[in-house]
């Protein structure tokens, strides 16, 4: 008796489900069709970088990325409001253009022959340097200062390997998953340094619950070429970026959205890159 | 195909996630019989604090735990388990302690519905002879226990090997830290992730069905 009440409840619940699938799906046919006439432009990048790409407690975005994103965007003919940004993190980047979810992505990425080899680049648009964050009193001026220091990164970034392998084989690698958690550690006093992209260091120094603790060392460990990420093939549209990107230097508004997001961090930061110029 | 797997030590990875395991899995054994013994203890003391403690540590993520074990207890409070020179060994040694603290609850809970099957006549007969709380325990009722959650204990310890994994966000250098790393350099998302979910199944499948066998030949049958 028992059993057979389970199964006349669990049939209702099915016959629920596929009653709300098939509301759902119809929803998202009738949300797929028009903005194809409506013209949204769906760009990909970072969620929790901030001065490059963060997501605002109030849903809206702020960064350089954003700000060159917006730029390129206005150029290809769409407004700030047709602009959709999408979250691509460094692991889906390659996939989510490959399968078309975003038409390009700014979100620090550094062009790479491994990644040329699935992607097409425009830019670079920065030019970025591996470096390392440190208390404001620290005291480090060279590479090799860093052996026996406590470092800290992320795991599996390109700068944790970098230390590893190259700059730095003796220090003390702290790793975490994220990099607020190493600026949370370098605040705490557990490592020396925090060490990644200068213009990502230089974004979260500029953060205002930050301001006047941290200061970049400005060693440039390494070149990271900047660049947007379009899909495989398509020149047409790394071309027309290109211009954009080329325009928005002449302009000054590369200029002004450096100073606006690094500002407050002191940020040496390098002269706009020549378009197709990647310094290795 | 799978020359993207040359230059990395994979084998070495899983090998960090074994040594984390099985270090774990003893750990979480000790500590976990220790609570279920708390557990049916006639102390009222320990019982509480055997209850409080399992309801409240199996209720927290063991991402929540681990990240705490490093953010707040070693960089914070300079808890650094000996190591507070040596990262790799600090962060190796926290998430031990973090995944025994974690699976030690699990194991008591499992343990505690194998000595609610041990007859409650074993155990007053065991105390007519003169037998104390904790010889009852040790002789008559944990032997009897043991071998009939040994298929639940089973799971306990495989869930243990996949959490494993959540020690990657304290940068232990087991497998799931080296698969963010092999993703970050090569551009083969789906290779990757299928090489690491084979290497867990080959270190979780035999597990479940060597205990799985064990537990059914040593089950106390009634």
């Amino acid at each position: 008796m028992k059993l057979r009440k389970a199964a006349a409840a669990s049939a209702a619940v099915l016959a629920l489900a596929a009653t709300a699938t098939a509301c759902g799906s119809s929803d998202k046919d009738d949300s797929g069709s028009s903005p194809s006439g409506g013209g949204k432009v769906k760009v990909g990048i970072k969620y929790d970088q901030p001065g490059l790409g963060l997501k605002q407690p109030d849903g809206s975005f702020a960064g350089f990325d954003v700000d060159v994103a917006t730029y390129v965007a206005k150029e290809l003919g769409y407004k700030p409001s047709q602009i959709e940004f999408i979250e691509t993190k460094s692991a889906d980047r390659e996939n989510a253009l490959a399968r078309g979810d975003v038409k390009f992505i700014a979100a620090t990425y550094s062009i790479t022959d491994e990644r040329k080899q699935k992607v097409d680049f425009a830019g670079p648009y920065l030019l970025a340097h591996q470096d390392l964050l440190v208390k404001k009193d620290a005291n480090i001026s060279k590479a090799t200062d860093l052996n026996g220091k406590k470092l800290c990164s992320v795991t599996g970034s390109t700068s944790a390997q970098n230390i590893h392998d190259t700059i730095a084989p003796k220090a003390n690698l702290k790793k975490y998953s994220g990099y607020s958690e190493c600026i949370a550690a370098l605040q705490s006093g557990a490592v020396d340094a925090v060490t990644t992209d200068d213009s990502i260091l230089a974004g979260f120094a500029a953060q205002d619950k930050y301001k006047d603790q941290f200061k970049l060392a400005g060693l440039k460990l390494s070149n990271e070429n900047y660049g947007i990420g379009v899909k495989k093939g398509d020149a047409e549209l790394e071309k027309k970026i290109n211009t954009a990107l080329e325009k928005m230097v002449s302009d000054g508004a590369w200029k002004q959205a450096v100073e606006k997001n690094f500002g407050p961090a002191k940020y040496q930061y390098e002269q706009a890159p020549k378009v197709g110029v990647i310094v290795k | 195909m799978f020359d993207f797997l040359q230059g990395y030590d994979v084998l070495g990875a899983f090998w960090t996630t074994v040594k984390l395991t099985v270090v774990s899995a003893l750990g979480s054994l000790v500590l976990g019989t220790l609570l279920a013994a708390m557990r049916v203890s006639p102390v009222p003391l320990m019982r509480g604090f055997g209850t409080a403690y399992v309801n409240i540590v199996r209720n927290i993520p063991l991402t929540v735990i681990i990240v705490f074990s490093s953010l707040g207890l070693a960089d914070i409070f300079g808890v650094t388990m000996g190591a507070s020179d040596n990262f790799d060994v600090q962060g190796f040694r926290l998430a031990v302690l973090s995944l025994v603290g974690y699976h030690a609850a699990f194991v008591c809970e499992a343990l505690r519905s194998g000595i609610n099957t041990v007859p409650v006549g074993q155990a007053e007969a065991a105390r007519a002879i003169g037998l104390s709380f904790s010889q009852t325990l040790r002789l008559v009722v944990l032997p009897q226990a043991f071998r009939s959650v040994i298929i639940p204990l089973a799971n306990v310890l495989i869930a243990l090997t996949k959490n494993t994994t959540v020690a990657a966000a304290i940068g232990v250098a087991e497998a799931a830290s080296l698969m963010k790393t092999m993703i970050e350099n090569e551009a083969q998302t789906v290779l990757i992730a299928a090489v690491f979910a084979f290497g867990f199944v080959v270190l979780t499948l035999p597990t479940g069905l060597v205990l799985g066998w064990l537990g059914k030949r040593l089950a106390v049958k009634r």
